[in-house]
């Protein structure tokens, strides 16, 4: 037996690591025995634990914040006129783009078969619910009179009212509520012969019931898995002009209005390679703790945090065109206030606020161009970690930046935030983790049998 | 036990790989037998085809669904905007149907995916949390590494000595009768 042990050994060392997508030595077995392992023993580590409850401890904060919000209103924020689109805005747009990266990998890098999405799909895609349930929150807190929200919806009121279709604020409500169940349901259904593996090696009767009404008794049939391969691909079709769709919405809330900065055709697209860049740094934000402290290493790659990399990388560099088009834009329109906008925004009272986005959002992600950095789970942490401070900032400084300054001196003003617009903020990332630790304590956070798919195929290679 | 009538509701056989399995399959098939399924950990390419599974309906309805959303998103749209209650916005018209392409848009994809789901779940027949198949031993592991054949005793050519010697013949490393009420 040691030898055959050593054996194995000399093939992890002589192999290229950092290009396998799972690591030798992996079987359908041990596949299965790892990842159903997490959820089904029970066990977890003190950093579970501590990751949880410091999201919980901040899901009480915004739950108390939200409570106080609903009783006084409003006015416990920093805003006023001329910025009355303020953190909550911020944080809406924040989230929906992090809630960009899951579909992505799961839908656009399932048809063009990059395989590597395979083993982070399924804790990308969680993520993306949660991050898109966050956003949906936002728009809501920020009513004057949240109660009255349904009226945004076309439904049969004794008012004789419909909602303006040709407004981007219904558009939105559109895209969101679709984006999220579009989501939920191609999350599901990939989700479905998963819960099947855990129903089946599960050993106590409540997983067992649990799973087995969840798996909707999922046998794993020739004449489903056709029928599921199907639907999975077409939703993957669906959900790819979908990704697209809902940031570009999003970017026309802003784009339609006639504000200086807010008012351009490059939005949409900008706005959807920052969500694509954001996503993906919060993909690894989540990703490179859980890989460490589950000993997912051989499951996720060196390989995946690289190809990760590689799509902040260039996502990064179309926003960085995005903030050069705009500058250029404004000097070439030759309007004024287009201009003093460009100028405001980089000397103005938030200037810092400009200068320090481009460090962090342009700047320091630029290291991803050196290969050591990409593969360093560390450093790769920290820079992900950069481009979603950075990423925040530049909502801020699109949606307040602008707002604060706009056509008649007149009407200036200055935006500050309360102590009530931080604690919703760090209260929403508070909601946002509890909702992943809980994701990863009781569903399988890798696909197992896509996982399979990627070992018999090298079964075959190797045979 | 032996007062209870049961039933017999077929014959697995359990192989060891995917080859043994497409293989078992093809011969099952070629020999007449239709009422047939596999189960395998995960999607083996080309075994639907091999039991004489082509087509799925899932395509058509997922465009039926689509179909659907884009008129009712836009009939909405159009009897909201331009019928129900006509605002004259200076002078724009009323149809104005560039703006209402990304709701047609979204509720298109939406009614599609809904439409594409629910179709998977009719056409494979679930939810159906139990089956008969779940009582045949080390049937849990097929969602692990072990693959399944079965053949249905509603077969017409199913005969449950032949059916055996048939998998033996295979060289199923176990063969099961699933009996149930």
């Amino acid at each position: 037996m040691p030898e055959t042990k050593l054996l194995e050994e000399e093939i992890v060392k002589s192999s290229n690591l950092p290009h396998l997508l799972v690591r030798p030595g992996e079987t359908l077995e041990s596949a299965s025995a790892k990842i159903s392992g997490i959820v089904l023993t029970g066990k977890h580590p003190p950093f579970w634990w501590v990751s949880f409850g410091i999201g919980f401890i901040l899901l009480m904060g915004f739950l108390y914040g939200t409570i106080i919000l609903f009783m006084i209103g409003v006015g416990i924020w920093g805003i006023n006129i001329p910025v009355a689109w303020g953190f909550a805005i911020v944080n809406f747009v924040w989230w929906i783009g992090i809630g960009h990266a899951g579909t992505f990998i799961s839908a656009i890098l399932l048809l063009l078969a990059q395989k590597w999405r395979n083993s982070i799909n399924r804790l990308a895609e969680a993520m993306t619910l949660f991050a898109v349930a966050c956003a949906g929150m936002f728009p809501l807190l920020h009513l004057g009179r949240p109660w009255t929200f349904f009226w945004i919806l076309p439904y049969p009121n004794t008012m004789g009212l419909w909602p303006q279709f040709r407004s981007p604020l219904v558009w939105d409500v559109f895209a969101v509520c679709t984006y999220f169940t579009v989501s939920l349901i191609f999350w599901y259904t990939g989700l479905i012969p998963d819960l099947a593996t855990m129903r089946d090696r599960a050993r106590t009767r409540f997983a067992k019931i649990g799973f087995g009404i969840l798996s909707l008794g999922w046998r794993g049939s020739a004449i489903h898995w056709k029928h599921y391969q199907t639907v999975y691909l077409i939703l993957a079709g669906l959900s790819t002009p979908l990704v697209l769709s809902v940031h570009s919405v999003v970017s026309a809330d802003f784009a339609v209005a006639v504000l200086p900065g807010w008012h351009t055709t490059i939005f949409p697209p900008f706005f959807v390679a920052g969500a694509i860049y954001s996503g993906f740094a919060m993909v690894l934000n989540i990703m490179i703790p859980l890989r460490y402290v589950y000993r997912l290493e051989s499951l996720i790659t060196e390989r995946h945090l690289n190809c990760m990399a590689n799509v902040m990388l260039v996502t990064g560099l179309m926003v960085g065109y995005g903030y050069v088009m705009e500058t250029f834009t404004s000097w070439y329109s030759g309007d004024i206030f287009e201009q003093y906008m460009v100028i405001n925004r980089s000397i103005g009272p938030y200037g810092w606020v400009y200068w320090f986005l481009i460090l962090v959002n342009i700047v320091i992600p630029q290291l991803l161009w050196i290969r050591k950095i990409r593969t360093n789970p560390v450093s790769l942490f920290f820079v992900a970690l950069s481009i979603n401070v950075g990423m925040w900032l530049e909502r801020f400084v699109i949606i307040i930046v602008s707002l604060h300054r706009d056509f008649l001196p007149s009407s200036w003003g200055i935006f500050a935030p309360t102590g009530w617009d931080w604690l919703i903020l760090f209260g929403s990332i508070g909601l946002f983790c509890s909702l992943v630790f809980l994701f990863v304590r009781f569903l399988p956070m890798i696909p197992i049998f896509e996982v399979k798919e990627i070992i018999v195929e090298r079964q075959e290679e190797a045979a | 036990m032996s007062s209870v009538q049961v039933r017999l509701h077929g014959l697995t056989a359990e192989f060891d790989s995917a080859e043994q399995l497409v293989q078992a399959a093809r011969t099952v098939f070629e020999q007449g037998f239709r009422q047939i399924d596999a189960f395998t950990p995960y999607p083996v390419e080309g075994l639907p085809e091999i039991i004489g599974r082509t087509k799925s309906a899932v395509p058509l309805i997922m465009l039926i669904g689509g179909i659907a959303g884009a008129v009712i998103a836009y009939g909405m749209q159009w009897y909201a905007m331009a019928y129900y209650y006509p605002l004259n916005i200076g002078g724009r018209p009323l149809n104005s149907w560039p703006l209402f392409i990304p709701i047609t848009f979204e509720l298109t994809v939406l009614f599609s995916a809904l439409a594409g789901v629910a179709g998977f779940l009719f056409l494979s027949r679930l939810p159906c949390v139990h089956h008969p198949v779940f009582s045949v031993p080390g049937f849990e592991r097929v969602s692990t590494d072990q693959f399944f054949l079965w053949i249905e005793a509603t077969d017409p050519l199913f005969d449950e000595r032949s059916v055996r010697h048939l998998f033996e013949r295979l060289e199923a490393r176990t063969i099961t009768e699933v009996r149930g009420k």
